[in-house]
């Protein structure tokens, strides 16, 4: 790998990542499991001029229980989210989703910020996070603010995010013991989604969120909106594409993928219990 | 084995030819690693410069280029363009019958042909700064019509090389269409694409150099990541009109090579000059992405394939026509049809056949040697066609293999098509597959779930085949034998393996021969300063060419040792005997007074020890073959495929060592799964590029692999003393066929007769939604 020149900072904590943002601003993009940005700086498709490196903040690195919501740290890694109890119990979706993510090292790696952030629409945390009806924490020189996840991403690699904020946290209210399926579509285990569909019951509705049906992570408004108005299972998830633009690529046509996701969100929502 | 009958007054021992020998190569590459190109770090090799091309992001287009703002850059060495090589021929293309007009320039000469294509070599004081430099050279692209698909090409409507006249590169031919199916009750015709692949080898490829001396008596070292070190030499000697002894090769430990690595790229050869030009070593590394762009391709073959016979299954008419992509500069892809011609009809005795053979030049990457070169295309051809009209007779698959195999007592034989098939049981190799597999219960599990109308359904997949390795010609391999005064063995051989092995086989040969414990035996070779001469590693030619001259030249070496052990016991040669198991020569009926490899070794010259020169040549190819079961689970709703087993009967004759040649069919077979199921190299139609890193293009892992089961059998050559034949290629013949019919062979109850490679989830359930309609 050998990507265009930048000067490199360290940042321990999250307030030195915000005092590194604040002085190169634009220029600067963080390094946090450099899972999305190396790849991104290898093609030279990423030539940052600063690469602020928050990969040793361990006051983010935490997942936590807050009341009715669980509290993970940006820079916690999948690993570590696949196996804490307190997500095994209260997100297995998400713990799930975590354990699937590319491969052994990239899971070692990677953070679960560093994927929200980077807001690739076939992204497995993101997409699970979406359905558990998540909100991100964020901060930066005015305070911190709270985002839902449905507003959080705004375009394809594109997000609410200011260039002198940082995500901080993710929270995510319980699911204890409710239902949930989760269905990734790949042609090898290490790929990026082709289409994820995951299904998440709270309180009597259900949630479906798409992976890689649009620019950004969705959620399958028709589809949901039928099963709350009784329809089964399988003619929700005739809807599940419902006014989506899915993309076309090497790896599947816009049809195909359309086809997908009412497949998977079938039988995503059969692995909820959704019949 | 036993010892040949020439020589029975060797006492016998215990063979350890086809003994499990873990392999002595391996240690050090699960340990510290390898030696490879880039971690030269050989003194002569300081304070060199590192290239960095600029290359085309154009498929056709003339250019002008502008280095100026480059040039002066600090750290810059130089910024070389085609008019800096005005001096110097273009190399000779790698293979004789290429035409010269074809000819590709050491740099891109006011065209550019490929996306990939070399324009510029950036030489800088590091590696890092020659990326940043690239990207101030300026290049001007004035667009031409891009020429991607072969069909287009061979309309000759835009020509790429106005001089040739033509974009046929080259064409072949066997057989007569006239009348090839009038007597037939059934005619299947089918189109086929044979995808184009990347071979995708772990190492990339890599080169270093330095002049020394001056004037006529300067000679260059060259290191480069090659397959053929002599054959290298001679190509770069070639192009810099030099004679060959003034070139000095050495291949380090190659990363895997795959066909794609034989002989030196143009890449590689600018070295040569910029070095001599600059007056300093020279290095490059190419990125992944360069290697996917740049180091050319596998197959990239549309094949018409007719096939006809009777409704009872025999098969008596076969055609294929084929028209390969040669990509932008012919290099072996080119001459590949020829092997595809030669190996069409594969196992099967069939009375018409005709061959059509066509190769053009596109605006892409160029097409390479690739495991298998030519010979997969054959077999995914005729087991394709197989399968066809299997489905249109309404006959099981085996069982019409069954019916149209050559007989076991018909070898030698030679083919409709010229081949001259060595020996064989297809039969025989068909039946313990199907066996192997339990090919009846998978039938019945089949039915099973189709009368259930189980969405999860099974496929089943069956390929016979025969391939042809170190062909075509009749070959020949060097060896040396030195015995050194201390006793040890040095072998040097021809070959060059990266990945293969033969240090551990070829040390085993030897030391059935000698008596002497593998490890005081080192195996050299890749250096031409080291090894006289040798034909490299490719077209899986090496155990049966090179062990052949490692196992004839210990047995001249024992010839010669008990010479000079009647020598020194005063006795005449032929009362000399060597007792193996104790390593030294005594006189028959003497047991007690042993003179050892040592003592023996000295008496030829107490610096050296006893040095044997040999080559092996054999009478002809050698016709390795085998069977293959795939079996594969298609989800009906989706059309995602589950390689849920491979059983593959692959007889390459005897076998030296199990390990060994485990690890060459579990190779093949995955990458021939690889090309069945995931890879393809992709263009648009502008000719850009659509899989240049492992993320688009489709590699598998072991996690989309199950075991395979492999079926020992063990077939003789006549044509070599040891009976081998060549293994490195099986893999990839086999198993792409079979695996491709299991998937078809999965839906083929709702009316899908054929699916294109790679089989993916989409191509799949289309098939599944067109044949329903």
């Amino acid at each position: 790998m050998i990507p265009a020149p930048f000067d490199y900072v360290r940042a321990d904590s999250a307030d030195a990542a915000l005092a590194a943002l604040r002085e190169h601003g634009d220029d600067a993009k963080l390094l946090a499991g450099g899972q999305s940005l190396l790849p991104l700086m290898k093609l030279r498709l990423a030539t940052p001029g600063v690469v602020v490196d928050v990969s040793r903040a361990a006051d983010l690195a935490y997942v936590r229980e807050d009341g009715d919501v669980l509290a993970i740290g940006a820079l916690t890694r999948h690993c570590d989210i696949v196996s804490a109890e307190v997500v095994t119990a209260h997100a297995p979706l998400l713990a799930h989703a975590a354990s699937g993510v590319g491969d052994r090292q990239v899971r070692h790696r990677g953070t679960i910020g560093g994927s929200v952030a980077h807001a690739d629409p076939s992204a497995d945390l993101p997409t699970a996070l979406l359905a558990l009806d998540a909100s991100y924490v964020v901060r930066g020189p005015a305070g911190e603010r709270t985002i839902t996840a449905t507003e959080f991403a705004t375009g394809f690699l594109e997000t609410v995010l200011a260039p002198d904020e940082l995500l901080i946290e993710i929270r995510v209210p319980k699911a204890t013991g409710e239902a949930w399926g989760y269905q990734k579509f790949t042609r090898r285990a290490i790929d990026w989604a082709t289409v994820a569909v995951a299904v998440q019951a709270r309180g009597g509705g259900t949630a479906i969120s798409l992976g890689n049906m649009g620019s950004t992570v969705l959620r399958a408004a028709s589809a949901e909106a039928a099963l709350a108005g009784g329809a089964s299972a399988a003619d929700a998830a005739q809807h599940a594409d419902d006014g989506t633009e899915p993309a076309a690529d090497v790896t599947a046509s816009a049809d195909y993928r359309r086809h997908l996701a009412r497949v998977l969100t079938k039988r995503a929502l059969a692995a909820a219990g959704r019949s | 084995m036993a010892e040949s009958a020439g020589h029975a007054t060797c006492s016998r021992t215990v063979s350890i030819l086809g003994t499990r020998v873990m392999r002595v190569e391996d240690p050090k590459f699960l340990t510290t690693g390898g030696v490879y190109v880039d971690d030269l770090r050989d003194p002569r090799l300081d304070g060199a410069g590192h290239v960095t091309y600029v290359r085309s992001v154009m498929a056709h287009a003339r250019v002008t280029v502008d280095v100026a703002a480059a040039s002066g850059v600090p750290g810059v060495l130089a910024v070389v363009t085609a008019a800096d090589f005005a001096d110097l021929p273009p190399p000779p293309p790698p293979l004789g019958f290429i035409p010269p007009a074809l000819a590709r320039p050491w740099l891109a000469n006011g065209v550019v042909r490929y996306v990939g294509e070399p324009i510029a070599a950036i030489v800088t004081e590091s590696r890092y700064a020659g990326e940043d430099v690239a990207e101030l050279v300026s290049v001007d692209y004035e667009p031409l019509t891009a020429v991607v698909d072969p069909r287009d090409a061979a309309g000759d409507a835009t020509l790429l090389f106005a001089d040739h006249g033509s974009n046929t590169a080259l064409a072949f031919e066997a057989g007569s269409l006239d009348g090839l199916f009038d007597d037939c009750e059934v005619v299947v015709t089918q189109q086929i694409t044979n995808q184009r692949v990347a071979p995708v080898p772990l190492e990339v490829r890599g080169t270093a150099c330095v002049w020394e001396g001056s004037g006529d008596d300067a000679r260059l070292t060259f290191w480069a990541s090659t397959q053929s070190p002599h054959g290298a030499r001679d190509q770069i000697a070639a192009a810099l009109e030099l004679p060959p002894e003034r070139v000095h090769f050495i291949a380090p430990d190659v990363g895997g090579g795959f066909g794609a690595k034989f002989g030196v790229s143009i890449e590689d050869l600018v070295l040569a000059v910029l070095s001599r030009r600059l007056g300093r070593p020279m290095r490059w590394t190419e990125t992944r992405t360069e290697n996917m762009l740049g180091m050319g391709h596998g197959r990239a073959q549309l094949q018409t394939v007719t096939i006809g016979g009777t409704r009872d299954g025999r098969i008596t008419a076969y055609s294929l026509d084929v028209l390969q992509d040669s990509g932008a500069y012919p290099h072996f892809g080119a001459v590949l049809p020829f092997m595809t011609q030669l190996m069409a009809t594969g196992t099967y005795d069939i009375a018409r056949v005709a061959v059509r053979t066509k190769s053009v030049v596109t605006n892409t990457a160029p097409v390479v040697a690739y495991r298998g070169a030519g010979r997969p295309e054959a077999t995914a051809a005729i087991e394709r066609a197989v399968d066809l009209f299997a489905a249109e007779i309404g006959l099981d698959p085996a069982e019409v293999r069954r019916r149209n195999l050559f007989a076991k007592d018909a070898f030698r034989l030679t083919t409709q098509v010229g081949a001259a098939y060595d020996s064989g049981d297809y039969a025989g190799a068909l039946d313990a597959v199907l066996a192997a597999a339990k090919y009846d219960e998978l039938r019945a599990e089949q039915r099973r779930r189709r009368d259930s109308g189980d969405p999860m359904l099974l496929g089943i997949g069956v390929s016979n085949y025969v391939e042809i390795t170190a062909g075509p010609e009749a070959g020949t391999e060097f060896a040396r034998i030195n015995v050194k005064p201390d006793g040890s063995v040095i072998v040097y051989t021809g070959t060059s393996p990266h990945g293969q092995g033969h240090a551990t086989s070829f040390a085993m040969l030897a030391a059935d021969e000698l008596g002497v414990p593998l490890d005081r035996i080192t195996v050299l070779h890749g250096d031409t300063d080291l090894v006289a001469r040798g034909g490299g590693t490719g077209g899986s030619r090496s155990l049966q060419l090179g062990g052949a001259a490692v196992h004839q030249g210990a047995l001249e070496t024992v010839d010669r040792a008990r010479e000079l052990a009647g020598d020194l016991f005063e006795a005449a040669a032929g009362d000399i005997v060597l007792d193996k198991a104790r390593g030294g020569f005594h006189v028959a009926g003497s047991p007690d007074d042993v003179r050892g490899w040592a003592e023996v070794a000295t008496s030829a010259d107490a610096d050296a020890g006893l040095i044997v020169d040999t080559d092996f040549s054999a009478t002809g190819a050698t016709f390795p073959f085998g069977a293959h079961v795939a079996v594969v689970e298609v989800d009906a709703e989706t059309g995602y495929v589950r390689l849920v087993s491979m059983t593959t009967v692959d007889d390459a004759g005897p076998v030296i060592n199990p390990v060994v040649v485990e690890g060459q069919r579990h190779g093949g077979i995955a990458q021939g799964v690889a090309q069945a199921l995931f890879e393809e190299v992709r263009y648009d139609e502008d000719g850009n590029p659509q899989s240049t890193n492992l993320t688009d293009y489709a590699f598998p892992s072991a996690a989309e692999l199950p075991d395979f089961t492999l079926v020992d059998m063990a077939t003789p050559s006549p044509l070599n003393p040891l009976g081998v034949k060549g293994i490195g290629e099986a893999g990839t013949i086999g198993a792409t066929p079979a695996v491709q019919n299991a998937v078809v062979d999965a839906v083929a109850h709702l009316g899908v007769r054929h699916i294109e490679m790679p089989t993916t989830p989409e191509r799949v359930w289309r098939a599944i939604q067109e044949a329903s309609k």
